[in-house]
């Protein structure tokens, strides 16, 4: 059993923005019970005596947990290299500073265009101002700095535009990700789902970009599995080298899991080192002997373990199916059907996309 | 944010190649790379932003000497007197990616 090097803490899903390719649950009510500083301190610690080496502070938005300077000073005593990442608002001056201080070592901030009104539009408030005044902070004070920016129909033609605002920025890295259907995401998908001569024309202009910046700045692009021949190497392998912990103290081996109906492992019941190696929340899709055909006897089943378990679900009702992503799937109709559709020439971009909500409300039913 | 971190999908960087590197460049970790001792792993690693880098003996022992006063030729000279087999084109590869990934930055003076 290879022990984790990333933790993701899930520190609250509240979020002063709305954005409609959210991957948290979409019963966000039920996680306003949060863990409070000392229960975090002890999870950093627990994590770290496990191998972690790299935290991801994330949400909902990090920045509304006022202990946000303490945890991070925690985990820079434990040796961790600490991660925030952000939309950015709420990080005034004075918090930037006090972050700093407390060690934290990379920022990352979420931008959702180039366009202030398009990305205040799919934030669902008014941010991106303040969003790239933080940026210039987080450049004065010495950190590095990534650009985050979700891809989907309605922002993956702004490629470019977004690639000269992170340069502008002086971003060390961009992060160009395909929106991945899970949470909120799953729930608006095929309002996302871009056209194949959408992603076309993004993928010239990035491998344009990485050519011109090459040396400056890094640009990650992480792909529209949909339109993969392969599925990708879900968590780089079930409980193989992350974990995540919700804002209620839940352990998963992906931020997605918490939609599979598996046993629920959490830091209140056990240690983290307890739920890696016993649980059977970690156990069940570790390794290879719970796979079934095609996967069992494919020559990638280490390269891809098989998938992504929660798309799987998502898809098709059953976790430990082959991702339909894969080409090889039985299922694989399911994501070309959605793909058709995405690409029919009717489609124009319309579609209705619900917000998730900004501070976690209960939905009503339906 | 919580739409990508740790993303589901690992992140992959298509098509990025490691940088050229000159014998007379002096090597040394950016400011922002730390370099760990792993006593669960036992092994030497690299933390950046998002990222561990897990070093076999010689990259640990290269990443020691990218101390910015070692050159390149200096640090292939000097890993020749500890092992018997020490590629030059080997540690530039090496050094080559990880400045490529800006795990590591070189002084050209």
């Amino acid at each position: 059993m290879d022990s984790p090097f990333g933790l993701l803490a899930e520190l609250t899903y509240r979020c002063p923005l709305s954005c409609p390719y959210c991957s948290n649950p979409l019963n966000l009510g039920d996680y306003h019970d949060e863990l409070t500083t000392a229960q975090w301190q002890r999870v950093l610690a627990e994590a770290q005596e496990l191998g972690v080496w790299q935290l991801h502070l994330s949400g909902g938005e990090p920045l509304l947990r006022r202990d946000l300077a303490e945890l991070v000073a925690c985990a820079r005593e434990l040796g961790l290299y600490t991660n925030l990442i952000t939309s950015a608002l709420g990080l005034s001056q004075r918090r930037a500073e006090q972050l700093r201080a407390a060690g934290l070592d990379h920022v990352q901030i979420s931008i959702q265009s180039d366009e202030p009104a398009l990305s205040d539009r799919i934030a669902g408030t008014p941010s991106f101002h303040s969003k790239i005044e933080a940026a210039r902070i987080v450049k004065e004070l010495g950190w590095t700095l990534t650009v985050n920016v979700v891809l989907h129909r309605r922002n993956i033609d702004r490629v470019a535009g977004v690639l000269d605002l992170a340069e502008e920025l002086a971003a060390d890295r961009v992060e160009l990700a395909n929106t991945q259907y899970y949470g909120w995401a799953w729930r608006n998908r095929d309002a996302l789902l871009p056209s194949r001569a959408q992603l076309e024309r993004a993928e010239a202009v990035v491998r344009a970009a990485r050519e011109r910046l090459k040396g400056r700045m890094e640009i990650l692009y992480v792909l529209p599995d949909y339109y993969s021949r392969y599925p990708k190497p879900c968590m780089g392998g079930w409980g193989k080298r992350q974990l995540t912990v919700t804002p209620n103290g839940d352990v998963l081996p992906c931020p997605a899991a918490h939609a599979l109906p598996l046993p629920r492992a959490s830091v209140h019941e056990d240690p983290l080192a307890r739920i890696w190696a016993d649980s059977p929340l970690f156990r069940c899709f570790r390794g290879t002997d719970w796979m079934p055909e095609p996967c069992r006897s494919c020559e990638r089943r280490e390269i891809d373990f098989g998938g992504c378990r929660c798309q799987a679900f998502l898809l098709t009702g059953d976790a430990a199916r082959t991702d339909p992503v894969c080409h090889l799937s039985p299922d694989h109709d399911i994501v070309a059907e959605r793909v058709r559709a995405a690409n029919e020439e009717t489609k124009t971009g319309a579609g209705v996309l619900t917000p998730r909500p900004h501070h976690g409300r209960r939905l009503s039913p339906g | 944010m919580p739409s990508t971190r740790p993303t589901p999908s690992e992140k992959r960087t298509v098509g990025e190649r490691g940088a050229a590197v000159e014998s007379s460049s002096r090597p040394k970790p950016a400011p922002h790379i730390r370099l760990r001792f792993d006593s669960a792993r036992e092994q030497h690693v690299l933390l950046g932003p998002e990222s561990v880098v897990v070093l076999n003996h010689t990259g640990a022992d290269i990443l020691a000497l990218c101390d910015g006063h070692h050159t390149v030729a200096e640090i292939v000279a000097t890993l020749r007197e500890r092992y018997d087999r020490v590629a030059d084109d080997e540690v530039r590869h090496f050094l080559g990616r990880l400045t490529a990934k800006r795990y590591v930055v070189m002084d050209d003076g």
